[in-house]
């Protein structure tokens, strides 16, 4: 299995993208996974789901800026070299 | 126009007296010796020099000796602000905990890797707060091992491949690029899911890395019996080594990621310690897979 550190990359940006096109009033909230569902009570600890929108919605609002940065590198340079 | 011809006949001087060292006679000297002229540069700047001429020649020469001093500060400006920013990226100072090491700690850590079943005391010591160097404590994570192994595995991959007819350069870098990324994708999993089990551990990424690099150790022992015996002997000694890796892992990490209690042994209900000691056992497990998978093919 020849797994280059490019490859790794790829596959960052994707996992990265699919994660920003998640739409939150248009998608999230209709399977239960929106930004008001994650917040549990403020007693215990929040469980895995609450963890796992948090990780969303923050992936999202972190990351939405310096996605479209990296992918007009993306398309530049596969434009260029294929 | 008196400048220039002195410092011309200084210069000249200066080259005579460079040349005098290399014996101007010698034919097999193809050109002029300047080390000793720099040697003698040097020494004439820092104490009495040897002769007149050759400080009289820097001193004289207000441009080199300008041009030298900027061109030090220069080369130690730039150090310092290389050395600043760098500490940032890659802390360097906890790093050189990691390498803190000797002999006898690798000694009895890969005895350990290969056969953790004697040892009772797991835990780590610290000392006021902060854990102790390697080689004090043979319980503390280092980096040498891991680094050294993925080394040597990548160098044990290549004469397995020699031994094949199937080597040429290119994949030596195939090999280490390809283990390089299962390790980041390994310790990226490891993260993800101590973040979403919510543990409250002092693993760092740094400890994580260097526990996803014992299972080198393993490899490497797996290929090379296969090497010398053959299929079965990879077979053995691979199973071997994955059980105490396996081992290994679990009773290391039991103690950093469980709560106090259930790592004592005591059976502890509740649904987040169940939760924490499948994900140990998942991190465990995960070592022998990435172990067979990344050696498999090279053992034929």
């Amino acid at each position: 299995m020849a797994f280059t550190l490019y490859a790794l990359i790829q596959t960052a940006i994707l996992f990265t993208n699919a994660i920003a096109v998640l739409h939150e009033e248009r998608f999230l909230s209709k399977i239960g996974w929106g930004a008001e569902q994650g917040i549990g009570g403020f007693g215990d600890e929040p469980g895995i789901k609450a963890q796992l929108l948090n990780l969303i919605r923050s992936v999202r609002t972190v990351m939405r800026v310096p996605l479209i940065a990296v992918n007009s590198v993306c398309i530049v340079l596969l434009l260029l070299f294929g | 126009m008196e400048y220039p011809n002195q410092s011309g006949f200084r210069q000249q001087a200066g080259v005579r007296m460079r040349g005098t060292p290399g014996d101007p006679r010698d034919p097999s000297l193809l050109f002029d010796d300047t080390s000793a002229g720099g040697d003698k540069h040097d020494l004439s700047g820092v104490g009495k020099g040897p002769g007149v001429c050759p400080g009289q020649a820097l001193i004289s020469d207000p441009m080199s000796n300008l041009a030298l001093a900027y061109g030090s500060s220069l080369a130690s400006h730039g150090r310092e602000m290389m050395d600043k920013n760098l500490d940032r990226f890659i802390p360097i100072s906890k790093l050189k905990y990691y390498f803190a090491v000797d002999t006898v700690y690798v000694g009895k850590k890969l005895g350990l890797l290969v056969f953790p079943y004697m040892h009772d005391n797991w835990e780590v010591i610290y000392q006021q707060d902060t854990p102790v160097a390697p080689r004090f404590d043979i319980n503390a994570p280092d980096l040498y091992i891991p680094v050294m192994g993925f080394i040597t595995y990548i160098l044990v991959a290549g004469l397995a491949l020699g031994t094949q007819n199937r080597f040429s350069p290119e994949i030596l870098g195939i090999q280490a690029s390809s283990a390089l990324v299962w390790l980041i994708i390994e310790v990226l999993a490891v993260l993800l899911s101590l973040y979403l089990v919510t543990v409250n551990t002092d693993l760092t990424t740094i400890d994580l890395v260097a526990f996803s690099g014992y299972k080198y150790v393993g490899m490497i022992v797996g290929v090379i019996a296969g090497l010398l015996f053959g299929r079965m002997g990879y077979h053995l000694s691979l199973l071997w080594c994955c059980v105490s890796t396996f081992v290994f892992t679990i009773r290391t990490l039991r103690l950093k990621i469980l709560s106090e209690a259930a790592a004592e042994g005591r059976l502890v209900r509740g649904a987040k310690n169940q939760l924490r000691m499948y994900l140990t056992m998942a991190i465990a497990a995960a070592q022998p897979v990435f172990m067979y998978w990344l050696t498999f093919h090279l053992v034929r």
